[in-house]
């Protein structure tokens, strides 16, 4: 079965209910992804599927045939590269684990909605957690890559 | 870890119990010795045990602390920047290797370990020293090479110059590397008005900023759970769903039957399921059945416990504190307030679960990738259990998702499970041991519950008398933290000291035991004790009819740097200004691990009861201040971390064990919930002391103080939940 992943097509022949993040991670080496909970709470395992944020710690690589899948590794569409831009420039990261499931929850609030409220943000950005409590720099890395979107 | 004012452990007590004995090590890059670098065609040369100059002109910071967050990467890196005249551009870090002799942390009798917010505090003379030594081995190299005389050269990021000539640090190095360091006592060091990086802003538009940003942001960064070799073998492992419990007898038939098993053993926390990748490992770990033996378990309900703690407080424990006529005072005129505060068992919950990869050849050596914490323990626990000898283990410290205090264990845990299971497969490929969510939430290692039994005797308009008795697990009891027989008062740092100006203080604690583990929390014992006591006192000036900020002010005079936060955060706040309609104030102001923080909450209260609080204006002292941004960063997150554990986080159990599981049901912090934060430093020449965890204790009795002011009520059972 064929996934495409960042652009690149990939053969998956593993078991049918394996995760897409030990995929990624584990035969792939994108350790971009990381794992937080492994229950879809935490969002550290976000990818994008079609451009829709997708916990890829409950998701079967299996169910994914023909997706598009993005990871932090491929994340290069201009909301992505604002949501990076922003993030270096505020110094949001504290640990960083859960940045990558931060930034890609970001970018795709922002190319939905590239001009989001205050409110906005937060419910866009509601379902990750970050341990460090880096919410606060987060919340002003969004509104900065906003702007830089322009 | 605990505050150092009440942590002394003791090294040759860890290095016995770790099993190293009194071996030293002989591992990692020797200073003035030039070394090929991994990678490439760049020559590396170690001037001194902590810097390092390539020949492409970085200059590589050695870090004896791990980066999980905190920011000691860009911290320790900017000391020794400074020194030694560098260019932001040229910094670099990497984690130093498992050397007691060369990287034990001072702030721990030598040990090597990070915690105590410890890392600014215990590195500032040192790498003040390291980058000026460095610096002045450059200059006389410089010297050598333009032949002229050493006081003619100038250095200025990362070049030597002099009549003209110019050389990069890159290109002196491995001459400076042949110069004899200066005596320390020779060195000189820059005043602080010429600080090009100490102290300075961020500033994105410079490349000046953490040095773990880019790395992190880009998902280059390597995590010990990243790293994964070919052919890595992964292993989870089942223990006791009771604390305590063991392993009568196990049945792997339907375990060993799923695809990608290779291996099921028991070891001593449990029993071990190997396959080639997680999946398949959680599948196995699933199927297994095993019959637990819970002889020696904790089987009660934490209801229970806190009901035998409660039993325990009617008795006076070991006394801590006795001021003026201590106990005997909380009796007599005037009236007596009394509050039981109760406080959950805690996960720390980083966000990266516990992992390692442990590379074991029998009788040859063994590698380690880990986010540890506290290589030297680390470093015990796999020589005493893969029998090899230190110099043929190395621990490869990586970046670590988060800590709070968790990957620092009295018992090295990880360690010793993950050897162990790499000995038991007899080595034959690299193994990942590796910690579910659930396991980290399920398995101990927690803030103890604790009971602050909290009296005061108020008479002629003031607390007369204060008292605060305790019961609570110790974390260091019996373990090489704490020397046999000594009394544990990290169990109620922050509290038995209380700063207040009071006639009469009483403080004692009971240490009550239990099989349920308990561990260092980020800001350890000051996370109930400043809760108890800076609630309780609002609690007695509300009974007094005085101001919060007044009466403090009132009680600290003695204590200028509390003063100056406090007044710094009441300022900010706007202390005296009125606020609208359904919001509060609520003020805190705590010392701990060597700095002061003052935090003013302002929480709305609904009509129907529930509260958010919107904004916190924090005010901090940690003496010189290194970075402002990652001083503010901490700030930021501690308040954010503090503020989870009191709105929403507890372990409970239910006939001893655990009933939450995940992030689901273990209530940890989201956006939605996250203020508003603002940060003020206090402007300080005094030594650089810690950030990590100062921010924590002051934020649950800010919010707690505001509640109170807008309901008149006390809130003494944690965590609060979303109502007033």
């Amino acid at each position: 079965m064929k996934l495409t992943i960042n652009g690149k097509e990939q053969e998956y022949t593993g078991e049918e209910d394996r995760p897409l993040l030990w995929y990624l991670r584990e035969d792939l080496k994108l350790t971009g992804t990381k794992f937080g909970c492994g229950v879809a709470a935490c969002g550290a395992c976000t990818v994008l599927v079609d451009g829709e944020p997708t916990r890829a710690c409950m998701t079967p690589a299996a169910s994914l045939a023909g997706k598009k899948i993005t990871t932090i590794e491929g994340l290069d569409t201009p909301a992505g590269k604002a949501v990076q831009a922003a993030w270096q420039e505020l110094d949001v990261v504290q640990c960083g684990w859960c940045q990558s499931g931060q930034m890609l929850a970001a970018a795709a609030l922002l190319t939905a909605t590239p001009k989001p409220s205050e409110q906005q943000i937060t419910d866009g950005m509601n379902s990750n957690i970050c341990r460090c409590a880096t919410y606060h720099r987060i919340r002003g890395a969004v509104a900065r890559a906003s702007e830089i979107m322009g | 870890m605990a505050d150092t004012a009440t942590f002394s452990p003791s090294r040759r007590l860890v290095l016995t119990v770790m099993g190293l004995g009194a071996a030293g090590f002989a591992v990692g890059c020797s200073a003035g010795n030039t070394t090929a670098a991994a990678t490439g065609p760049v020559t590396q040369t170690s001037l001194g045990d902590y810097v390092r100059i390539g020949s492409d002109n970085t200059i590589t910071v050695y870090l004896r602390h791990i980066e999980f967050g905190q920011g000691v990467s860009t911290g320790l890196t900017t000391i020794v920047a400074e020194e030694i005249d560098a260019d932001w551009s040229q910094m670099r870090f990497e984690h130093s290797p498992a050397d007691d002799a060369k990287y034990g942390n001072p702030a721990f009798g030598g040990v090597m370990g990070t915690g105590g917010s410890t890392a600014i505090l215990s590195s500032w003379a040192q790498l003040r020293a390291a980058g000026a030594s460095a610096r002045e081995m450059l200059r006389q190299a410089a010297a050598a090479k333009f032949g002229v005389d050493a006081s003619d050269v100038l250095l200025v990021k990362g070049k030597a110059e002099a009549g003209g000539r110019s050389a990069s640090y890159g290109e002196l190095a491995a001459d400076a590397a042949k110069i004899t360091p200066p005596d320390a006592a020779t060195l000189q060091y820059k005043d602080a008005t010429a600080y090009e990086f100490i102290g300075k802003e961020r500033d994105a538009s410079k490349g000046f900023g953490r040095l773990d940003s880019a790395d992190k942001v880009s998902a280059r960064a390597q995590y010990a759970l990243d790293y994964h070799p070919e052919g890595t073998l992964t292993a989870l492992l089942a223990r006791s769903p009771k604390f305590g419990g063991k392993v009568a007898s196990f049945d792997d038939t339907a375990a060993k039957a799923v695809k990608g098993v290779t291996d099921v053993v028991q070891i001593s926390n449990g029993v071990a399921v190997v396959a080639t990748d997680f999946w398949a490992a959680k599948k196995g770990r699933d199927a297994l059945k095993i019959t637990w033996d819970d002889s020696a378990a904790e089987t009660r309900s934490s209801d229970q416990i806190f009901a035998d703690y409660k039993k325990l407080l009617a008795k006076a424990g070991h006394d801590a504190r006795k001021e003026g006529a201590g106990a005997a005072a909380l009796r007599g005129a005037g009236e007596v307030i009394t509050a039981d505060f109760e406080f959950p068992y805690l996960a720390h919950a980083p966000m990266e679960p516990l992992n390692c990869v442990v590379e074991y050849k029998p009788g040859e050596s063994a590698v380690i990738h880990s986010g540890s914490q506290m290589p030297t323990a680390d470093k015990g626990a796999a020589v005493a259990v893969l029998g090899l000898k230190p110099e043929q283990v190395s621990i490869v410290t990586m970046l670590a998702g988060g800590s709070f205090g968790r990957r620092a264990t009295q018992d090295a845990d990880l360690m010793m499970e993950a050897t162990q299971v790499a000995k038991a497969i007899n080595g034959k490929a690299p193994l990942k041991l590796m910690w579910t969510r659930e396991d980290d939430i399920r398995s101990g290692k927690y803030r103890p519950m604790a009971v602050h039994r909290m009296t005061a005797r108020l008479d002629k308009g003031a607390i007369e008398a204060w008292g605060d008795r305790t019961a609570i697990q110790s974390i260091m009891a019996g373990t090489p933290f704490l020397p046999a027989g000594a009394a544990d008062l990290s169990s109620i740092e922050g509290g038995f000291d209380i700063p207040y100006a009071i006639s009469n203080i009483t403080a004692d604690v009971h240490w009550p035991t239990s099989a349920v583990s308990v561990l260092w929390w980020r800001s350890v014992g000051h996370t109930h004790t400043a809760y108890a006591k800076e609630h309780f006192f609002d609690v007695a000036a509300k009974k007094l009819g005085k101001d919060p900020v007044a009466y403090r002010r009132e009680l600290l005079a003695a204590h200028p740097r509390l003063l100056g936060v406090l007044n710094l955060a009441a300022e900010k706040a706007g202390w005296d200004t009125p606020l609208p309609a359904g919001k509060f104030r609520g003020i805190a102001v705590h010392h701990s691990f060597s700095s002061y923080v003052a935090e003013v909450a302002e929480v709305s209260v609904k009509d129907d009861g529930t509260f958010h609080v919107d904004r916190v204006v924090c005010a901090v002292d940690c003496g010189i201040v290194i970075n402002p941004d990652i001083v503010r960063a901490q700030m930021e997150g501690g308040i954010g971390y503090g503020l989870s554990s009191i709105l929403g986080e507890a372990v409970t159990l239910k006939d001893g064990a655990p009933v939450q599981t995940n992030f689901f049901d273990y209530g940890v912090m989201r956006m939605a919930q996250m203020p508003k934060v603002e940060v003020f430093i206090v402007p300080s020449s005094e030594p650089p002391s810690g950030v990590g965890e100062p921010g924590v204790p002051p934020i649950g009795p800010a919010v707690a103080n505001a509640l109170l002011a807008a309901t008149g009520k006390t809130y003494a059972k944690l965590p609060l939940g979303t109502k007033a």
